[in-house]
């Protein structure tokens, strides 16, 4: 592709995965799952991802385009009570703690967290 | 993130809103099951069969359904026809609105911030970038997509594919050409 000097160039890479980790097609799974499920209209999700993505100094290569959707995604979830922040901050960190106590090559699951159960 | 997801997944299963085996399911569907073949499909049929064409024309959210790609988030799709005076061009300035069921999932590019605000302001230097140069006097016209409206580009079909199968037709329509920043391949 030929690139002339224009300010802000498109991102190289035209043909890359669509998902760069595997986070990123669970987060638009989940979203599509829920929208499913009747949760919220796809307009209401339109309008909270598209704030998302306008917020200043997002990057230019659209590479935090699903870091976005996902804080987009938690906001429409806890404006909605069905995932409130606190709940999710709390699980969050435990799945961080069961994936630092689960064995390599075992799969994470939340009964390793150290602090499960207590 | 990853545990963010995760966290989400849990709580939403723990409500009995959200069964995980369908998340697997999803994200399979759109990684090998949905992609621009299907468009590429419908491309190649309106190239073939002018009732087709009209009916595309003037309804393309049921044209496209009796080919048997629906949209999930129940939007409308528009088709609009590349002519030899006008060339149309889609971009969602607003986040990535897309039409995945035709297309399947939208490439980096089409999400960029550069993209979403140079298609509009400069179609001509997009275009250029990606190694399209249209004639002076050919028009260009953007669309921009919404949640409730999806755009499909009907590239021109290329010279030297009279009496082509719609099968080998299909193969010279390109993803970037049914979004509007490429054409079709010409016949080899």
């Amino acid at each position: 592709m030929s690139r002339h000097d224009a300010e802000r160039p498109l991102p190289s890479g035209m043909d890359e995965p669509v998902f760069a980790e595997p986070w990123q097609a669970e987060a638009f799974a989940l979203t599509v799952a829920l929208h499913e499920k009747g949760l919220f209209s796809w307009s209401e999700w339109a309008e909270m991802l598209s704030a998302e993505v306008k917020v200043p100094g997002a990057a230019q290569d659209g590479s935090d385009y699903y870091r976005h959707w996902l804080r987009a995604l938690e906001k429409l979830l806890a404006a909605k009570g069905l995932a409130p922040v606190h709940d999710v901050d709390d699980l969050a960190a435990a799945w961080q703690r069961a994936a630092h106590a689960t064995p390599h090559g075992k799969p994470i699951l939340l009964e390793n967290d150290p602090l499960h159960d207590r | 993130m990853a545990a963010r997801v995760r966290a989400l997944e849990t709580i939403l299963t723990q409500k009995g809103l959200l069964d995980p085996a369908a998340i697997d399911v999803i994200v399979e569907t759109y990684e090998t099951r949905v992609g621009p073949r299907n468009g590429a499909r419908v491309v190649a049929k309106a190239w073939s069969e002018p009732e087709f064409a009209d009916w595309l024309k003037r309804d393309a959210t049921a044209a496209i359904a009796s080919l048997g790609y629906t949209g999930r988030q129940g939007e409308h799709m528009q088709a609009v026809f590349n002519m030899q005076d006008q060339h149309n061009m889609v971009v969602c300035t607003l986040c990535s609105c897309y039409p995945w069921s035709v297309l399947g999932l939208p490439p980096v590019w089409y999400k960029s911030p550069p993209y979403r605000s140079r298609a509009v302001i400069d179609p001509r230097g997009v275009l250029a970038e990606f190694g399209v140069t249209l004639p002076v006097e050919t028009k260009i016209r953007v669309w921009d997509s919404t949640a409730e409206l999806r755009y499909l580009v009907v590239p021109l079909r290329p010279a030297g594919t009279e009496g082509w199968s719609q099968e080998k037709l299909a193969d010279l329509v390109t993803r970037d050409s049914m979004i509007g920043t490429g054409l079709a391949k010409e016949a080899a």
